[in-house]
């Protein structure tokens, strides 16, 4: 895993969509052109990252450094295996995402839509850059601008609770970012005198003592609170105030996974998972994320407004993800790993569901969805595949992630989570399945939809129905990210 | 022309402010040109001398060619060369910025307004540059008279406020003058260099006339950059003076008096008998920290822009005070870093509380509703430094904040930490409420679909003109390339903490 290529693709691969702003704020008047320069950039994002997919199968690293801004701290790109897998799924959603942008924001006639597809194009820039980051401190960069880049798509609507929800937003992530990230950060600068690059058994063993370590690994694991772990997730159902798309790809992908790639990250790269495993840390991350799964789950029950109901279901989704790798075992950081990627396509054909929904009809909520199935089956067929795979089901893709995640805790005999993660799944599927029942099987008094079929804009049912397929896909074929994890984890964990 | 740089950064705007006394009462046209244009070639002679100190090292030019300790000496190292840059540049900016706020704020004074402007940075610069205690106490006088004058030139509250800043400045200055006549009269010296020499050959660094001469000149040099508890003149003479005025005034004169403290602290007392002898860094760090809690928090209380700014000041100078005396290389570089780096903050947002007074005539924050969409670029200037102030990467506020900490935590003084991201956290708050007032409106649509509200109000507010767009924008540029390049300053100022021997004295 040594060898490495100097290459200025990751760094392209990032500013591409940053760029991209300039045309898409020129062609503001002509929308089609304005949506035909998102395109570009989109697919222009993604050939940039797959074209460096074959040198990280082969086992190498893409490097860059940009320049030395402190002292023996640089602003580098590396692109390894964990960071390609989530640069894959943000770059090719991103082109999903934009096709079914089109359809939402035209079918609903949002206003402001230029400054809308500017500020995406901003946070896939920070977003690709968190994922290609080759240490703390450039990470720690686009950290901050993807906070700040998606503060106006969460606000979007500039009404009085797009306010609320922004603040909440901003509060929490600012706090923890500010306050928590910022001195570990300086901390741990200080102590190894380091360039705080990602490395495999991490760089601060032998620099800090076990207690100092807890808390550091409190401060990192809170602090990057887009992870959603309790309790500061409420900036989450917050941020549902923002338009659907917005929701789908930053508040089920790119936001959220940046906050859980940043904790794998200080797992793997920062702290070292054997490090961790000799001071018997990883136990109190579980317990705290365990915790988050089953309260998430439980509230999620109770959300009859359809987004929020996502919302809080992500919360817990993202647990696992935290859970997994700090189990500290092969299989669990593997599962863990490649649920960034499962979870992102199944989560993100729900909120397609949703926003959907919401266009086709103007419902928000679960309860006025009843026999909704009779007028959008495009849609629902859809989100009954979205449910399977988030729920860990056999045909969609979120089960090969769930079965490595419970093979973790086997392996290591860490009953309780297996339990925890089994508890979870049934109430996954006890908050899911009534919404996809009720949609199909109702009598024609309990139906609150005319029997005739109208599906949303063609480009939002498009975007649905590839997510959903690529679900079903990726239980047959669950490549290349089952590679891409497989090999993180074997550097990472020196195995 | 070159071996007379450093008398040329102030000469230039010594004798411009002669030539705009007495011709600008004729021709009031030339004062605004001649004021640029004397600025400029200040700047310009900085530049070449920062060159050439990182070339040459430390230049000592003798006014009038008299030898000190007897003759006046300008003694410019690493540190007052950096700081004189700064200082020239924010002047430049603020001079460009007045061209049509002058006239209009200060009732066609505008010879007078410009040759107390050139005085002050006649002042500023000297103070920066200057190597002889009492020459300093001059400065400092030049210095706060012209700011008196050009505070009170502001509307009838202005003047109330300078009155009150008249008393404390004068009885931060006399402390100043009495500390230096008791070095003067233990040492038989006012050249700065030299008073440390005395001081180590005479070995009376124990006398207790050296203490109170300490007290004395340390008290006074607080009270002249608003350290609390002694900040009360500085809220209202920066909220009511002419925008024009708290442009310069704001960014410069605390930090200038910052620059004062160290080169006093390092040059004539040694950082031995500082940190060393008197062990009172633990009270002043304190002291410091409640500076930076009692101004971020009363930033929060207020509804006036420039106020509210104001207060942000006596929080940064807590950050500077306590950064010095972490009694820390790390935590001394963050200091001096953030000298340069909140000058210029401090004048983006204080140029941008300007142009929001010129174009709608109102103080308080609501002035600010729906600006996003009738000003985007001077938004953009507004961000950049708000975010600098919140300390947001990768502006120049983030890297300051970010050698600060380092400071707090290798000394391990962490109230000073909590206080720094606590402060950060509250110019968060204070600048995204600017932020969703400008975004959202002050009066924000009930649910989704009325996005039309910003038409209702008033459209006649417009872009700001290129004299003060320019400015910011430039500011705003300069804050990323402060931050961007935060290595190579703290290389410059590297050279000067390296000989300032805070390593040694540590525990």
């Amino acid at each position: 895993m040594s060898s490495s290529v100097t290459s200025f693709t990751p760094v392209l691969a990032s500013i591409v969509s940053l760029l991209a702003v300039l045309p898409i704020v020129l062609l503001g008047r002509s929308p089609n052109a304005r949506e035909g320069a998102t395109f570009v950039a989109a697919f222009i994002k993604f050939g940039l990252v797959v074209s460096m997919l074959p040198a990280i199968l082969d086992g190498k690293t893409v490097e860059y450094t940009i320049w030395e801004i402190v002292p023996n701290l640089e602003i580098a790109f590396r692109v390894d295996s964990v960071g390609m897998l989530f640069g894959l799924v943000a770059s090719f959603l991103w082109i999903i995402t934009s096709l079914y942008s089109i359809g939402y924001m035209r079918g609903l006639k949002e206003h402001s839509q230029t400054r809308f597809f500017s500020f995406f194009a901003v946070s896939l820039s920070a977003t690709i850059g968190v994922a290609f980051a080759a240490n703390l401190f450039t990470l720690y960069l686009f950290y901050e601008m993807l906070s700040l880049a998606t503060y106006p798509l969460v606000t979007h609507h500039q009404d009085k609770e797009a306010r609320t929800g922004g603040r909440t937003y901003l509060t929490y992530l600012l706090t923890t970012s500010i306050g928590f990230v910022l001195p570990a950060l300086i901390f741990v600068y200080i102590k190894t005198g380091s360039s705080m690059d990602f490395v495999s058994g991490g760089f601060l063993q032998g620099f800090v003592g076990p207690t100092e370590t807890l808390i550091l690994l409190l401060l990192f694991t809170f602090g990057f609170a887009k992870a959603g772990l309790m309790p500061f997730h409420s900036w989450l159902p917050g941020a549902m105030v923002a338009p659907t798309p917005v929701s789908a790809l930053l508040h089920a992908v790119a936001v959220v996974k940046v906050g859980v790639f940043c904790i794998i990250r200080m797992f793997t790269g920062v702290f070292g998972i054997d490090f961790l495993k000799g001071l018997d840390l990883g136990e109190v991350i579980t317990w705290i994320a365990a915790f988050t799964i089953l309260a998430s789950s439980l509230i999620a029950l109770t959300q009859d407004n359809l987004k929020r109901r996502l919302a809080f279901s992500t919360v817990g989704q993202l647990s696992y993800i935290i859970l997994g790798v700090a189990l500290l075992t092969p299989q669990g950081v593997t599962g863990s790993m490649m649920h960034i990627g499962m979870h992102a396509f199944g989560k993100i054909t729900l909120f397609f569901c949703a926003g959907a929904i919401f266009q086709a009809t103007g419902k928000k909520y679960i309860s006025e969805m009843v026999g909704i199935g009779k007028r959008m089956p495009i849609t629902m067929i859809a989100f009954f595949i979205g449910s399977m795979s988030v729920i860990g089901l056999p045909f969609a893709g979120g089960f090969w992630s769930k079965f490595y995640l419970l093979w973790g805790t086997v392996s290591d005999g860490q009953h309780a989570m297996l339990v925890v993660l089994l508890i979870s799944s049934f109430l996954n599927a006890a908050y899911f399945f009534p919404i996809c029942f009720k949609a199909f099987f109702c009598s024609k008094e309990e139906s609150l939809f005319e029997a005739r079929t109208e599906e949303a804009h063609p480009c939002s049912v498009a975007a649905l129905s590839v997510t959903a397929v690529l679900s079903v896909v990726l239980f047959v074929y669950p490549e290349p990210f089952f590679s891409l994890a497989e090999y993180a984890t074997a550097y990472y964990m020196s195995l | 022309m070159i071996e007379q740089a450093p008398a040329l950064i102030l000469l230039f705007p010594f004798f411009a402010s002669i030539i705009v006394a007495l011709a600008g009462i004729r021709v009031p046209g030339v004062s605004f040109p001649l004021t640029v244009i004397s600025m400029f070639a200040s700047v310009l002679s900085s530049v070449a001398v920062l060159v050439r100190v990182m070339n040459d090292g430390v230049i000592r030019y003798k006014l009038g060619g008299w030898e000190p300790p007897m003759g006046i000496e300008f003694r410019i190292d690493a540190l007052g060369a950096l700081v004189a840059t700064a200082v020239s540049a924010v002047g430049l900016l603020a001079a460009i910025y007045s061209k049509r706020q002058v006239p209009a704020e200060t009732g066609d004074r505008v010879s007078q307004y410009y040759t107390l402007y050139l005085l002050l940075m006649t002042g500023l610069l000297g103070m920066v540059i200057t190597g002889d205690a009492f020459n300093l106490f001059v400065l400092i006088e030049v210095s706060a008279l012209t700011s008196y004058a050009l505070i009170a030139m502001g509307p009838r509250r202005a003047s109330l406020a300078a009155y009150k800043y008249v008393i404390m400045g004068t009885i931060g200055a006399s402390f100043y003058l009495l500390g230096v006549g008791y070095l003067y009269i233990k040492t038989g010296s006012l050249n700065m260099v030299d008073i440390h020499e005395q001081l180590i050959a005479r070995g009376i660094f124990d006398s207790t006339a050296i203490l109170v001469a300490f007290i004395l000149i340390t008290v006074g040099v607080w009270i002249k950059m608003a350290f609390f508890p002694l900040h009360a003149w500085l809220p209202n003479s920066y909220a009511y003076a002419p925008t024009t005025s708290s442009a310069v005034l704001g960014p410069l004169v605390t930090k200038v008096m910052i620059y004062v403290m160290i080169r006093l602290t390092f040059t004539v007392f040694g950082a031995d008998y500082t940190f060393g002898q008197l062990e009172w860094s633990e009270v002043v760090v304190w002291m410091s920290v409640a500076a930076i809690l009692v101004g971020s928090i009363s930033a929060l209380a207020q509804t006036d822009l420039r106020k509210m700014l104001a207060y942000l000041i006596i929080a940064e100078v807590g950050y500077m005070v306590g950064g010095v005396w972490l009694a820390d290389d790390i935590g001394l570089i963050g200091s001096i870093y953030h000298i340069i780096a909140d000058a210029f903050m401090t004048l983006c947002v204080f140029l941008f509380a300007g142009i929001i007074f010129a174009k709608t005539g109102k103080r308080d924050l609501n002035a600010l509703d729906g600006l996003f969409t009738k000003m985007p670029l001077t938004m953009v200037g507004f961000l950049v430094g708000a975010f600098s102030l919140i300390g947001i990467p990768p502006t120049a506020g983030f890297f300051s904040k970010w050698y600060l900490i380092q400071g707090g935590i290798a000394s391990g003084n962490w109230e000073y930490v909590i206080a720094l991201l606590v402060s950060s956290l509250i110019n968060a708050v204070l600048f995204f409420r600017i932020i969703e007032i400008a975004y959202f409106g002050a009066k924000p649509a009930e649910g989704h679909g009325d996005h039309h509200h910003a038409e209702s109000h008033d459209s006649k507010i417009s872009e700001a003109p290129l004299s003060m767009l320019f400015p910011l924008l430039a500011t705003a540029a300069l804050l990323l390339a402060i931050g961007l390049y935060n290595k190579d300053i703290v290389a410059i100022i590297a050279e000067f903490v390296s000989l300032s021997n805070l390593g040694a004295i540590l525990p």
